[in-house]
């Protein structure tokens, strides 16, 4: 247990994430499971890109008394790395957008057809 | 069956391809350009302890900015879409009764929760937070008091007129900073202050706080056209 790192085992997760996102949109029929699947895969993407920013036995970028009793005084060695988290953070923000449109989407479908059934949505089909 | 093949084999692809990304991975070991950069000059030149705030706010606030955009486009293009005919417009359903114990539930947590949330997007400079997560615990108040009275309207108008101050005065303090700092989005207009206070860091507490409460507005402007488009028949 000792010599586990926490930066693999959080890419695990974001790739279990990820695969159990992907096997949700292929193969769910109702557009609400749809949408989950969908948030479940910009999860474990967003992981990723975090724990690509992850530096072993680091503390958060917040310069407070954790960061300045650290490693010789130093923020440099001793927070992880803050570009990642930041963009995660606009990447959160896009995907609310997204799936607060998607949402939207499936309202007006279920007025139209009274279904959720992705299958019956077949008009464009031939 | 075929359809259950191809998605095995798509997801099989998805492993193979994560786990040679998994054993070519190599943890980092220091911060590398331009993290190294924020890390060491970030709390000298902005002022704020929180890096990531500096990051999002003051070196990268354009994105920001674009970001606000694309919520306000989401919020638009809702609208667009979810809107009404005249005749549904009018229509009124009365919902029945909530549980008792969510609408005093919801009595005793909705202010706090509106502290909550201005705290965060107040104190986005120094503790883990910020605009987007402040006006997110903000709706989630709204989405609350919908909750415990689904009869309840809101009030489109405050809404509106919120969003419109908060978004044309973070565009005010991004020329401002043409003006007096050095170009557009500069977070150095107000004087750094003492490295740690609330009133710190230049502009950055001021455009969070309008970041803060234009998300919550624009997220209670989402839940309000969902709540509304039950009218339509």
């Amino acid at each position: 247990m000792e010599n586990l790192d926490l930066g693999k085992v959080s890419l695990i997760i974001s790739f279990a994430l990820v695969i159990i996102g992907f096997w949700g949109l292929l193969s769910q029929k109702n557009i609400i499971k749809i949408i989950v699947s969908f948030t479940i895969l910009e999860t474990g993407v967003n992981i990723l890109i975090v724990s690509l920013g992850y530096i072993k036995g680091r503390t958060a970028p917040i310069i407070d008394a954790s960061v300045e009793q650290g490693a010789n005084h130093n923020v440099l060695n001793s927070i992880v790395d803050p570009v990642p988290q930041a963009l995660v953070l606009t990447a959160i923000v896009i995907g609310f957008g997204v799936t607060a449109l998607l949402l939207a989407y499936a309202m007006k479908l279920f007025r139209a057809k009274r279904t959720l059934e992705i299958n019956k949505f077949n008009d464009l089909k031939w | 069956m075929i359809k259950n093949f191809l998605i095995g084999l798509v997801l099989a692809s998805f492993v193979f391809m994560f786990y040679n990304l998994y054993i070519t991975y190599e943890p980092k070991t220091e911060l590398s350009g331009i993290a190294a950069h924020y890390a060491e000059k970030g709390g000298a030149e902005v002022g704020a302890a929180n890096l990531v705030t500096a990051v999002v706010v003051a070196y990268r606030g354009f994105d920001t900015l674009g970001e606000v955009t694309i919520l306000f486009l989401t919020a638009s293009i809702i609208g667009f879409f979810l809107k009404l005919s005249k005749k549904d417009e009018e229509r009124v359903i009365v919902h029945h009764g909530t549980s008792e114990l969510l609408i005093t539930a919801s009595q005793i947590l909705i202010p706090i929760i509106f502290l909550f949330g201005v705290y965060v997007f107040m104190n986005g400079h120094l503790t883990p937070g910020g605009g987007f997560q402040g006006g997110a615990i903000i709706a989630s108040g709204v989405v609350l008091s919908i909750m415990a009275n689904p009869n309840r309207e809101i009030n489109h108008h405050a809404i509106l007129w919120i969003e419109s101050i908060s978004g044309i005065s973070f565009i005010i303090i991004g020329v401002l900073g043409i003006a007096i700092a050095g170009g557009f989005l500069d977070m150095r207009i107000f004087g750094l202050g003492k490295f740690g206070d609330l009133f710190s860091a230049g502009a950055i507490p001021v455009i969070y706080s309008f970041i803060g409460l234009k998300v919550g507005a624009e997220i209670s402007n989402i839940l309000n056209k969902y709540q509304k488009s039950q009218k339509e028949s």
